[in-house]
């Protein structure tokens, strides 16, 4: 199972399943942010968009997709301020050059993205930028594997995500193994990248030696980056937090500490936000446990397409039923 | 989004550096990383360095790449 959208579409982009003999199945984890993120914090950046003191940033994954009944890019149609940007430090731009108004970044991502996050409340804090806020809905990635070991889909090996190890690095995956004789290896994106990873998880697993391995060493060291992990530290504190597909896992989200309250979204800009309704039919939260392939979903290609989709696994640019759409994997 | 790419530093000033692929250049926060120079690569993400990329490591996956490509 790979725990990381980027590698989801690597794997679809270069056909590696195609290339795999009928006994090895690759599983598609819970590994896009957005696609784990539940209704509610879509509709509370919808109710955030619709006031006129307010300047949505966001990057660009997250503005298609549905929420309860809107999105922020029906939002943006409407007139209301939503701009993409492509790093918190842009926001920071924008909340400089529009001083009447509150920029409100949405805070989605997996710890590759908390740093950056990180790094834009401490400026914000130390350079007096007093309307640029964070809306914290971001998660953390090792209680999430602890319940999928303990889940009921058998994995045997984790395709471990490249990015978000450069800056956890190695301890959590050394624990997975630990406590529940998995494999895990750490794989670069280049496809030669993956299937050596999955070379080095098979040999574990005919050996039955169940170990940790670094594939993509030149980028990721033991230790992940620290300064890295401190800055996060500094910001935010782990809290329980709802996964799609998932549930409530313990300490497994972010919120923003009290000493950076003042930048805080959630606490300083009130707004109704609509009862949370869930999409008919839509099996995101199986698909995100590797339980349902997007195929089985009987949305997939139908009532949910790229153009028009009903979750979030549809519309992300590194959800898993993007990745089947758009490389045409039905079986 | 775990979308991040190598990109090689070319200026630094201060907390910020200039960083190129393939001609083309952008401005990249500094503040995740620490004893970079000029000419040293870097993965980055969301506008910001992240990691150093190790060259002594690159090459190194790049010898056993070209060896799964040669058994092939």
């Amino acid at each position: 199972m790979e725990v990381c959208g980027t590698h989801t579409m690597a794997i679809a982009r270069y056909g590696i399943r195609g290339l795999l003999p009928d006994t090895i199945h690759l599983l598609s984890g819970p590994g896009c942010p957005v696609c784990v993120t539940p209704h509610h914090l879509i509709d509370h950046a919808v109710a955030l968009a619709r006031r006129n003191d307010v300047i949505i940033a966001t990057f660009g994954d997250m503005i298609k997709v549905p929420g309860s009944t809107s999105s922020l890019e029906a939002e943006r149609a409407r007139g209301h301020a939503v701009q993409v940007v492509s790093s918190t430090l842009d926001a920071l731009k924008i909340a400089d050059t529009t001083p009447d108004k509150k920029i409100v970044f949405i805070g989605v991502g997996f710890e590759t993205t908390i740093p950056t996050v990180a790094v834009s409340l401490v400026e914000a804090r130390t350079h007096h930028v007093n309307n640029y806020y964070v809306l914290c809905a971001h998660k953390v990635i090792p209680p999430a594997l602890d319940a999928l070991s303990q889940g009921d889909v058998a994995i045997d090996g984790y395709i471990c995500p490249g990015h978000v190890s450069t800056i956890i690095g190695y301890e959590c995956y050394e624990s997975i193994v630990k406590q529940y004789g998995i494999g895990c290896v750490i794989s670069g994106f280049e496809p030669l990248d993956i299937l050596q990873t999955i070379q080095s998880l098979v040999s574990q697993k005919k050996n039955n030696k169940p170990a940790f391995e670094n594939q993509y060493t030149r980028a990721v060291k033991p230790e992940g980056n620290p300064q890295a992990r401190s800055v996060i530290h500094t910001v935010f504190e782990p809290e329980d937090s709802e996964w799609r597909g998932l549930g409530i896992l313990p300490m497994s989200g972010l919120k923003i500490r009290p000493e950076f309250q003042s930048w805080d979204a959630a606490a300083q800009i009130p707004v109704d936000i609509e009862p949370t309704v869930e999409p008919a039919g839509c099996l995101c939260g199986d698909v995100l446990q590797g339980k349902v392939k997007p195929f089985e979903c009987s949305l997939f290609g139908r009532a949910c397409n790229p153009d028009h989709p009903v979750g979030a696994c549809m519309v992300s640019s590194e959800g898993t039923c993007a990745a089947y759409y758009r490389y045409n994997i039905r079986s | 989004m775990c979308l991040a790419i190598p990109m090689k530093i070319i200026k630094i000033n201060e907390d910020r550096a200039i960083v190129e692929i393939g001609g083309n250049q952008r401005e990249v926060g500094l503040q995740l990383i620490g004893d970079v120079r000029v000419n040293d690569y870097v993965i980055v993400h969301a506008g910001f360095a992240i990691q150093k990329l190790d060259e002594k490591e690159a090459n190194e996956t790049l010898a056993l790449l070209r060896e799964i490509e040669n058994l092939s």
